[in-house]
């Protein structure tokens, strides 16, 4: 096997028995690795029970894969899975950094954990030698400190063992800060700064296995490819088609802050009530003015779309955060009334740093002032705070308060969905119209009721990511970005962020089977490989449980918020069409091969021979008919 | 040494604020130098003791070559054209004295072969810069070799330019974080 270490290690966290095992080549093939293949694993080792799997108790499985691609496509990245506290389905949420380059290095395509440790552990990894650790020093500390302990004493074992090696470079960690520690849906896992695994709630899975760390060091070289001559000139050209896309390597997602409010006019403004907004102070002009590194990467990338951003004085000195990046820009800015640079950096620096996921939080931080605009969460229930739009030390002291599940904290934590759930049964006032999210997930920054951005009415509702918007649903297919496009990345595990050209796109194929040596072509990965993932996928959404089920198609449908029209900007007036919805729902469904409740279709999982599956889909057939 | 090979004699300059952590020289260094792509084998090494302070880490060549002078084995020798430390694998004993020597700490031992591993400046044309320029980040650059005793000053720890570049970039309190 090529491009494949060819060996993932076994982490039973209850009775501190690691082992290592083997994928057979048949299995690789079929579901290749992050994404595909956490979501097989889970379908093998939870499927049976999924409905009862509580995503915070010790029956998950915590998940963290390579792909045959990671490390040789340029942008590597990891995958993190398992069952997602979020949307109670299947996750591929990805994280870039060297983590994934230095855990292949080390000789392991993944690391799965089950169970729960009695205390607080970190895991290890040098090479064959693997041991877990007790984490109770750094247990409760922030991103930066967690990093830098492990960082120093990994690195000073490293020494102490091997002391004749000369200087020992860094390991790699990815880990949890506080919020993840105290299981919020709404955590990450988190890589180097501001590089976080956010979608579907990892990190909360994470803390509730008292795993605070995973640390590296991978002395190897990367696996043996089949070609790797072939493999270098694909490099160079993946190289040479983003060397040139000027712009993006420029600004990143750093200028869309202004753009996608006055372009596109599909940013959330204060709680998604506007798309539009035309402030000048939110333009990556300003932005630019705290960067102290304007290229920064991982792994193998030539696009370094982060930037470092600093502030160096003022009442946020000391606030160090990536660029930050649109969505963060979106959902800690604009979402929350606040058009300023330095206020932004200063929230995204705070929540890297509490261990939250910029999106869920910056969606539930919304969510929470919208309430306290309407006098439905009063200054008493927020313990003091007066949460007005544009007040970022107002907006700072909720986040905080929901990683220290604090208060009114405790019941955000769960995320906005959830959050609105227990907030209509507690004030007796139906809330669901304020709560923008898609099966329990908060939908990224990019809306679709003016139709300029690049979702469009099937993205979200049909996804098996539901509100991720890297993983959006399009027909046909085979569009750009279309949900395979995704699925692929994930699965390969590699940024997206290298391939918007169709000219990149294209050399993947060739990629695998110049690493792998198995010959892929696209119309197999859309009606076979890929298709098989989705189908998995999208039936352990359906299951879900065990706090919620969403009803097939029902639920696919977008946030009640986006069939209000948008109140301002050049789209003004614009909401969702129910009537385009219902049809082009109903065409994704066939195109994919659900049926009209968007229940894969029992011949399909067949013709795919996932007999198992179909099965298992019974119940939920079986549902729908009483 | 001067009207020897002119063109070869060159220095590759580092400038840490522009590194963006892409690792490409280590991936070009080690497809060069092992046929993989190895970091750990790599002979330039980017340190990352803090996110956002990437140190690339590579011979300096010394004008009093410390490293040669303390080689108890004559593993070690200066190239005359390029100017480079040769490693003579044969030779090598891995002891490591060259790495007390060295005011960087820049060799170390192979991660799985018995000897130690420097830059050799590519015969001249390193692939390192190559890769570096080529997506103009331009943190490593060719500069013409003179004989100045400068060169010897960036010799330093990892250690020692993450503080100073931290403490440049992040504030003062920074230094003592290393």
């Amino acid at each position: 096997m090529r491009g494949y270490s060819g060996k993932v290690l076994d982490v039973d966290l209850s009775n501190e028995n690691i082992k290592e095992t083997k994928f057979d080549e048949e299995i690789l093939k079929q579901y290749i690795g992050g994404r595909g293949l956490a979501t097989k694993i889970l379908w093998d080792k939870l499927g049976k029970n999924w409905e009862k799997i509580d995503p915070l108790g010790s029956e998950n499985l915590l998940l963290m894969l390579t792909g045959p691609l990671t490390g040789y496509v340029p942008g590597a990245r990891l995958c993190v899975s398992g069952k997602s506290p979020q949307s109670n389905g299947v996750v591929g949420s990805t994280v870039g950094g060297e983590f994934s380059v230095e855990l292949k290095c080390a000789g392991y395509d993944g690391v799965i954990f089950y169970g729960k440790a009695e205390k607080p552990v970190y895991l290890f990894i040098k090479d064959s030698e693997v041991e877990l650790k007790p984490a109770n020093h750094i247990w409760g500390k922030g991103s930066q400190e967690t990093l830098r302990i492990l960082v120093k004493e990994c690195r000073e074992e490293l020494a102490n063992r091997f002391p004749r090696r000369g200087l020992w470079k860094e390991p790699q960690a990815v880990y949890i800060g506080p919020a993840g520690e105290r299981r919020s849906r709404i955590a990450v896992v988190a890589a180097k700064w501001a590089h976080a695994a956010g979608y579907g709630g990892y990190g909360g899975v994470m803390g509730s296995k008292n795993l605070k760390a995973v640390v590296v060091k991978g002395t190897g070289p990367l696996p043996d490819v089949v070609d790797m001559e072939k493999v270098s000139t694909l490099i160079n050209k993946v190289l040479d088609i983003n060397f040139r896309n000027i712009v993006f390597r420029r600004w990143g997602t750093g200028n869309l802050g202004h753009d996608v409010g006055s372009r596109t006019s599909s940013e959330p403004v204060r709680n998604w009530q506007e798309e539009w907004h035309n402030e000048e102070s939110y333009g990556s002009y300003e932005f630019e003015k705290y960067w102290v590194k304007r290229y920064w990467a991982d792994f193998g990338c030539p696009t370094s779309c982060l930037k470092l951003a600093v502030i160096r004085s003022g009442p946020f000195e000391g606030a160090i955060t990536d660029n930050p990046d649109y969505e963060n820009q979106a959902y800690l800015g604009p979402n929350l009334g606040i058009f300023n640079a330095e206020e932004n950096i200063y929230l995204t620096a705070l929540i890297d740093e509490l261990g939250l996921c910029g999106i869920q939080v910056g969606n539930v931080l919304g969510f929470a002032g919208e309430l306290y605009e309407k006098g439905i969460l009063t200054k008493q229930d927020l313990e003091g705070i007066e949460l007005k739009w544009g007040d970022p030390k107002a907006f700072a002291a909720l986040a905080q308060m929901i990683a220290d599940r604090k208060g009114i904290g405790d019941v955000l934590a769960e995320g906005t969905h959830r959050a609105a759930l227990k907030i209509s049964e507690l004030k007796g006032v139906d809330v669901s119209m304020y709560d923008v999210t898609e099966k329990g997930i908060a939908i990224g920054a990019h809306g679709i009721r003016s139709e300029e951005d690049y979702p469009g009415y099937e993205s979200y509702a049909c996804s098996v990511q539901a509100g991720d918007h890297t993983s959006v649903a399009r027909i046909p297919l085979d569009h750009g970005n279309s949900e395979f496009r995704s699925l692929l990345y994930d699965t390969g595990v590699f940024c997206w962020f290298n391939f918007f050209e169709k000219e990149a796109q294209d050399l993947l194929w060739p990629f695998i089977e110049a690493v792998t040596g198995w010959k892929i072509m696209e119309e197999q990965w859309i009606k076979a490989i890929g298709r098989r993932i989705l189908h998995i996928q999208r039936t352990l959404l359906l299951l879900g449980g065990p706090d919620l089920q969403w009803v097939p198609r029902k639920d696919d449908d977008v946030p009640i918020r986006w069939y209000t029209p948008l109140g301002i900007g050049p789209h003004k007036g614009k909401a969702v069409d129910p009537k385009r919805l219902c049809r082009d729902r109903s065409e994704y469904y066939k195109a994919v091969g659900w049926d009209e409740n968007g229940i894969p279709l029992s011949a399909e999982l067949k013709r795919l021979g996932l007999y198992d599956v179909d099965k298992k889909l019974d119940d939920v057939r079986q549902k729908i008919q009483k | 040494m001067k009207g020897l090979s002119e063109s070869k004699r060159v220095w590759i300059a580092r400038d840490y604020l522009k590194c963006s952590g892409c690792r490409r020289c280590e991936i070009i260094c080690s497809l060069s130098h092992e046929g993989k792509i190895w970091p750990e084998a790599s002979r330039i090494r980017v340190f990352m003791l803090l996110p956002g302070i990437e140190v690339p880490h590579l011979c300096v060549q010394c004008h009093d070559y410390p490293c040669v002078e303390a080689c108890p084995t004559q593993a070690l020798s200066v190239n005359k054209e390029t100017e480079a430390v040769n490693v003579d694998k044969e030779k090598c004993v891995a002891c490591g004295k060259c790495i007390d020597e060295c005011p960087g700490r820049i060799p170390y031992i192979h991660p799985i072969e018995n000897y130690v591993v420097i830059c050799d400046l590519c015969g001249g044309k390193p692939k390192c810069v190559e890769a570096c320029t080529a997506g103009r980040w331009n943190a490593l650059e060719i500069i013409k070799k003179s004989d100045t005793h400068t060169f010897k000053l960036y010799a330093k720890s990892p250690e020692t330019v993450t503080r100073d570049i931290a403490s440049q970039i992040y504030g003062k309190k920074w230094r003592e974080t290393v």
